[in-house]
């Protein structure tokens, strides 16, 4: 289950943007956004997903549970 | 190398002789009033500071309280980006007519920020610094602030530059700094004991982590004081926001101020909170007060003497531009600014910033003059006085039209400048005349007298019968001249009996939306 960004609630502080392990995140149309497939939870990397631990606005990056979790790489 | 160690050098010398000074300061200028004119006029300014520091200074209307009537700054948005978060910030807000910290309406890319400052360095000759503070925290964009450095100091070589930061990541950049040549840096230390800092910090963003709590709270107040400590020992200047949260760290800020005066910084600054629940702060949601003018000067005197305290500070928004409480923000948006035709003259600007400094010599020989009258003269009489003004040391604006008033307290000892009040109220439509005074006076409440170029009959009648003398007969005058003189003449009439002297109350700090100012 990848993550995903509420953008009603994104301020476009992009403090997520560079934070990212996997270059997942960009702006789109003056709000972030999370590119599915490249998303890894994090995994691998570090302990929380970068991008909901400094994201001001809490419950805007959140996990998107109509996609499958991430399986680990193949 | 040794040059570079020099400056804290002095500043570590002064300090131990108890008595240096940034601000323009009465004492220095009473001694020295037998002296040489044009050397006591300008060590009057000066101070006892060395001048190392001072030719740092001197031109920067934020560190030097007699250089914010004659010189402009501006700040750039380009750091969006914040690694911590404050009970006293809330990133998402942002009205087109209010202005905190933190809150900014346009971003801007590093090569759009450097233009701008041509462009606003070019039609306000009096800009002499750019500073990089946010709306989120500079050192957590260090790839957007540095560059906007490093391209400013191309194309507008004159310009000063300076930062604010939190300090959570300042320990890693301080070489970058050192070699981009920003002799001014801010941090925000609101406390030294993790304990309040909990209170004030929920969480911070350190080492791909987020830390709540104590532990979040020792490390950010760890890295503040090294980053602190790392500037000072490289020469760079260090001044010291701290944020005033009655309850919180209001007593604890005398601490905090011992703790960074002994690592070296030159000026503390403490602001007021601001904390309207309309702001969505954590502290304006949960009924957190800011303080009232009275307690912020308690607390601003009782930690003076320890080192030079920032009366001046008017807490702008990451973008502001211009002088005083004359914002001009709004006339330099990017469509603008990417539309002008921009020839930056250095020539120009230099011979315009040379005029600039005779009129700070006129004003400050004024004072020297007016303050030999009452040399010698003791009264246990200390007053406040509120002054309209636009700019360079005048009584120059009509009560009317004041967006702000500056607050001097005055004594036998002389004028000193203690803050200012912002009194304008542009976010609420439809006040009606008499509301707008009532808070006029609230804000002013603890001033004998406010010094004006003109009034009106009806909101001098109503000033009297609050017990507030407007004076207008100092119009287009000197500030300090014209207060020393007013000063003498009412203690002339207390004594004669004409008026009794009675102490004044408190006044409010505005907590209603700010409109931005230098
Ligand atoms: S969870 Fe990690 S990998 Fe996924 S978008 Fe956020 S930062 Fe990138
Ligand atoms: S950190 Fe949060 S608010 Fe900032 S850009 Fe990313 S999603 Fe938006
Ligand atoms: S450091 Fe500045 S931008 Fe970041 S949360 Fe605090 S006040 Fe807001």
């Amino acid at each position: 289950m990848p993550f995903k960004i509420i953008s009603a609630q994104c301020t476009s502080c992009s403090a997520c943007e560079s934070l990212c392990p996997n270059v997942a995140i960009s702006e789109k149309a003056g709000s972030f956004i999370i590119e599915a497939k490249r998303c890894t939870e994090c995994i691998g990397y570090f302990d929380e997903p970068q991008c909901a631990a400094v994201c001001p606005v809490e419950g805007t990056c959140v996990i998107d549970t109509s996609l499958p979790r991430y399986q680990g790489p193949i | 190398m040794n040059a570079v160690a020099e400056p804290r050098k002095n500043v570590m010398a002064a300090e131990a002789g108890g008595k240096m000074r940034v601000i323009a300061d009465y004492k220095g200028g009473r001694s020295s009033s037998s002296s040489s004119k044009r050397s006591c006029e300008s060590r009057a300014a000066q101070g006892d500071l060395p001048s190392g520091i001072w030719d740092k200074i001197k031109n920067h209307p934020c560190y030097s309280e007699e250089a914010h009537h004659h010189y402009a700054r501006m700040h750039v948005a380009v750091a969006p980006a914040c690694n911590i978060q404050c009970n006293y910030c809330n990133r998402k807000y942002d009205c087109a007519n209010e202005s905190r910290p933190g809150v900014v309406s346009e971003k801007l890319t590093p090569e759009q920020a450097a233009r701008k400052v041509a462009a606003v360095a070019t039609s306000i000759p009096r800009l002499s610094v750019l500073g990089i503070a946010g709306p989120g925290d500079s050192m957590a964009n260090p790839k957007k602030t540095f560059k906007t450095f490093e391209l400013v100091a191309t194309v507008a070589p004159d310009i000063k530059l300076c930062l604010s930061t939190n300090g959570l990541d300042l320990p890693d950049h301080v070489d970058t700094i050192s070699r981009c040549k920003i002799d001014h840096v801010t941090i925000t230390i609101n406390m030294i004991d993790p304990e309040i800092g909990a209170r004030i910090y929920p969480w911070i963003f350190f080492n791909h982590r987020r830390y709540t709590g104590i532990e979040a709270a020792r490390i950010l107040t760890n890295r503040q004081l090294q980053g602190l400590e790392m500037l000072t020992n490289r020469g760079i200047l260090c001044k010291i926001n701290s944020v005033m949260i009655p309850g919180i760290n209001d007593q604890h800020l005398v601490e905090v101020n011992r703790a960074v005066k002994s690592r070296g910084a030159f000026l503390h600054n403490i602001m007021p909170l601001i904390s309207a629940p309309e702001h969505g702060t954590a502290f304006g949601l949960n009924g957190q007060r800011g303080p009232t003018a009275q307690e912020l000067k308690a607390l601003q005197d009782a930690c003076e003497g320890q080192i030079n305290m920032m009366r001046h500070c008017r807490q702008c928004r990451a973008d502001a531009i211009g002088l005083l409480g004359d914002d001009r923000r709004a006339e330099f948006t990017t469509e603008k600014i990417m539309a002008m035709d921009v020839e930056y003259d250095l020539k120009a600007r230099r011979a315009y910033h040379a005029k600039v400094e005779d009129e700070r010599e006129a004003q400050i020989a004024a004072r020297q003059e007016e303050l030999a009258k009452i040399a010698g003269e003791m009264d246990e009489i200390r007053l406040l006085a509120a002054v309209a003004t636009k700019g360079s040391g005048l009584i120059n604006e009509h009560f009317g039209h004041a967006k702000e008033f500056q607050i001097y307290e005055l004594s036998t000892l002389g004028v000193k400048f203690v803050g200012h009040r912002r009194v304008d109220l542009y976010c609420q439509g439809g006040y009606a005349e008499n509301d707008r005074l009532a808070s006029i006076i609230r804000a002013i409440n603890d001033c004998h007298a406010v010094f004006v170029a003109k009034i009106g009959s009806c909101p001098k009648l109503n000033l009297t019968n609050a017990g507030i003398e407007p004076v207008e007969k100092h119009a287009h005058e000197f500030i300090e001249k014209a207060a020393i003189a007013w000063f003498r003449s009412y203690l002339d009439r207390v004594k004669s009996g004409e008026i009794q002297h009675v102490q004044r109350g408190d006044a409010a700090i505005r907590q209603g939306p700010l409109i931005s100012a230098a």
